[in-house]
């Protein structure tokens, strides 16, 4: 048993550290919050140069052929760094998907990745439902490929993608989990550039995709027809943790800022940080970050090698990270006092987006009835 | 990173697990070990870990030249996982293992260690901790027992409280005041004293269990050599956290253990049990309080193993171990809570109709009321973590 990180794992953390600290942070957040499109195009092009999108990916494909632990590190690190790029949507999302399936233009788009291009996926759920009976989107066959109907709401970085993964219903069936199956669609091949929604978190915007009347050729369908969900499925739980990781980074910067404050900020002739009333509340949003961390390294762990409490471990590890970023988010609010509360100060942007992570793919209380139902099974 | 039990490992755990089947008498178990007043089960007790010794487990990672086996601290967590799994009592002598033998290790003489440590493990001598006092519980530096020098001898007066197994020990870890002008933390000494000395009075202190598992203690001018001071004179506050940091070992993957076994326990009763008919596990508030005991209780054996490569790489135990603690002893609460909570009214009785299992939830319900107070209050964990851990400014 070894609960340690390598050599290499800790290096890549301290060069993911050292230029994150360097070209993001609250202050290159705030700019691309308020950009036109919410990202930071110069970061990007960081990341592509070193190669962070392809770290997981297999060196055929142009990757560095690591796993899902370094990925986790990576997005923690950006987490920590509140980096304003769609690292999550294309790594996190449309490449685990990718990763899980075959065919069609798949190793294609895993290369695209790799060196530098942008995704996401477009789950087609309505009404904020991850689950199979949540997909909306359809797609039938026409006489060369597929044809799409209806909208996938909600869809992350839509806007900037080049590539777009889509779960769409292929074949209507009793069992919601049947009759799905998994799309790439390139940007061009839409018939509207998507929108997005004014978004909490500014720099990872949420938009519709409307699929309605776009068709795709044949080759775009990947892995088997109709049978997409429990490759989805999969992909979601390495999705879910990896969320889970950039929350334990958020909320690993939001409370080292609050405690910093706490030492600093002189109330009644003592620091503020003496009063357990607020030290009390940095140690109990210490144990939840600890142990949410915790629960994501040992998810990734147990992702990876396949063990057999992996699906459990993941939720554990959502469920878990979703509460620590809000319970963080919150109380360090609440330590700076009114500075924290003000538009001018960095502590809402940390805010927002734990707030992403705490909700996309489902909040806590999704999960934990995810935990109760592997347990009383 | 790698969860799984190394071959080493794997082929330790496999040796417990058979020489714990072999050796381990169920029915004596349920009999003689687990039930009945303490003062009834301490010979039976003694006697196991008499076994467990010349099995040689009961210092799986003490130096082999005090009797131990000299292993990794990781094999010494397995142990005691495996113990918990198995439901075998543990090692009556918890203080001597996991707390007097340590300090003894760290800061005793050559003669003290070798009269002293191998008599721990095979509990010949059974060792309890005279530190709280009834002005000193949380603020232990502001004890008042003293010790005055007389001859070759410190003349020791004082109250000691909540001191488990002090009505059968043999020693006693005992902090005294030496030095009554120094600052509060400075004029202590710790001494290693005989409980069979004139003086001596111990009287049980009833929980609201029940049970007595506490004493207080009462020492009038006890006569204790001075060769019994552990570590240097007047320094008996650093000789002291030594003790403190190690009362948060290994021991705890056996609590991990025991929590999860609770919580599986706590699961199937919800699937017998009913709540407006239904069984209480379809409830979703149910679901959600059980989910969140998971990943409590899972965040225990993660966070076990955490500190324990953190020891293992740097050498030394962190004060990560009170996140465990204040972990495990607060989810302890929640899950007796639940489970008594299940009960319905049924739960305001303390035996439903003959129902064992209720008996045995009230008695973990009850007790695990001290769990957030004993071995360091949840406070005193949370001000250890926010000034230790996070750095934040001393609390007045």
């Amino acid at each position: 048993m070894d609960f340690g990180f390598s050599d290499d794992q800790e290096a890549l953390r301290q060069s993911a550290r050292e230029v994150l600290t360097d070209k993001a942070g609250p202050a290159v957040y705030r700019t691309a919050m308020d950009s036109k499109t919410g990202t930071d195009e110069a970061l990007w092009k960081t990341i592509g140069d070193l190669g962070w999108a392809g770290v997981a990916i297999d060196e055929a494909h142009g990757g560095l052929g690591l796993g899902l632990i370094e990925l986790v590190i990576l997005m923690e690190e950006t987490g920590r760094a509140l980096a304003p790029v769609p690292f999550f949507s294309t790594v996190a999302l449309a490449g685990q998907l990718l990763e899980q399936t075959s065919g069609g233009g798949r190793d294609e788009a895993l290369r695209a990745i790799a060196s530098g291009g942008r995704a996401t996926a477009a789950l087609g759920q309505k009404d904020g439902r991850y689950d199979a009976a949540g997909v909306s989107v359809k797609a039938a066959r026409t006489e060369n490929g597929w044809k799409f109907s209806g909208t996938a709401s909600l869809v992350p970085e839509a806007h900037l993608a080049d590539l777009i993964v889509v779960v769409a219903r292929t074949t209507r069936a009793r069992n919601p989990e049947e009759g799905l199956s998994l799309f790439l669609v390139p940007a061009t091949a839409l018939k509207s550039k998507p929108k997005p929604q004014p978004s909490l978190d500014g720099t990872r915007r949420l938009a519709d995709v409307k699929l309605g009347g776009v068709q795709v050729p044949a080759d775009s369908l990947l892995g088997q027809e109709g049978s997409a969900w429990p490759l989805v499925a999969r992909a979601l739980d390495r999705t879910a943790v990896l969320l889970s990781a950039e929350a334990v980074g958020v909320a690993t910067a939001t409370l080292e800022r609050a405690v910093a404050y706490a030492r600093e900020r002189m109330q009644f002739d003592r620091a503020i940080g003496s009063f357990q009333a607020i030290s009390h509340r940095c140690a109990d949003m210490l144990l939840v970050t600890e142990t949410a961390r915790s629960h994501v390294y040992y998810a990734a762990w147990a992702l990876e090698e396949g063990a057999p409490d992996a699906r459990l471990a993941a939720a554990t590890a959502k469920a878990a990270a979703s509460d620590a970023a809000r319970i963080v988010a919150n109380g360090s609010i609440q330590v700076h006092g009114g500075i924290g509360f003000t538009w001018e100060h960095e502590m809402h942007l940390f805010f927002r987006r734990a707030k992403f992570c705490e909700l996309f793919l489902g909040d806590a209380s999704l999960w934990r009835e995810r935990v109760a139902t592997a347990l009383a099974s | 990173m790698d969860f799984r039990d190394t071959p080493e490992e794997a082929a330790f755990r496999k040796e417990v697990r058979d020489w714990l089947e072999a050796n381990l008498d169920r029915e004596q178990i349920q009999t003689q070990l687990s039930v009945g007043p303490p003062e009834e089960r301490i010979d039976n007790l003694r006697a196991w870990q008499g076994k467990l010794h010349e099995g040689g487990w009961a210092g799986v990672s003490w130096p082999k030249e005090y009797g131990g086996r000299g292993a990794p601290l990781m094999l010494q967590a397995i142990f005691y996982q495996e113990m918990a799994r198995s439901k075998a009592p543990a090692p009556i002598n918890v203080i001597g293992l996991g707390m007097a033998g340590p300090t003894i290790m760290v800061h005793g003489r050559e003669d003290q260690k070798q009269r002293y440590l191998s008599k721990i493990l095979s509990a010949e001598e059974i060792w309890c901790q005279g530190f709280s006092e009834p002005g000193a519980g949380s603020d232990l530096g502001a004890l008042r027992s003293s010790a005055v020098l007389d001859g070759d001898h410190y003349v020791i007066n004082g109250q000691k409280v909540w001191t488990t197994l002090a009505h059968v020990a043999k020693w006693c870890i005992f902090l005294a005041r030496t030095d009554p002008d120094a600052p509060k933390h400075k004029g202590i000494t710790y001494f290693l004293v005989d409980m069979e000395s004139p003086g001596v009075e111990v009287r049980p202190l009833r929980q609201m269990t029940g049970t007595a598992e506490f004493n207080e203690m009462f020492f009038t001018d006890v006569r204790v050599p001075r060769e019994n001071i552990l570590g240097d004179l007047n320094d008996g506050w650093r000789v002291a956290m030594t003790t403190l940091m190690n009362e948060r070992g290994t021991l705890g993957f056996a609590l991990s253990v025991q929590a999860r076994i609770a919580l599986d326990e706590l699961i199937n009763k919800a699937k017998t049990l009913k709540r407006n008919g239904k069984p209480a596990i379809d409830d979703p508030v149910i679901r959600q309080r059980i989910a969140q005991l998971h990943v409590e209780i899972e965040a225990m054996r993660l966070s076990g193993y955490r500190a324990l490569s953190t020891v293992i790489r740097t050498g030394v135990p962190g004060p990560e171990g009170s996140l465990g603690k204040l972990l495990w002893s607060e989810s302890m609460q929640k899950l007796t809570d639940l489970a008594v909570e299940l009960y319905g009214p049924a739960g305001l009785t303390t035996d439903w109709k003959g129902d064992a299992d209720l008996k045995r939830w009230q008695f973990a319900h009850l007790r695990s009321r001290g769990n957030t107070i004993e071995a360091g209050t949840s406070e005193i964990l949370r001000n250890i973590i926010a000034e230790r851990v996070l750095g934040l400014p001393r609390h007045r």
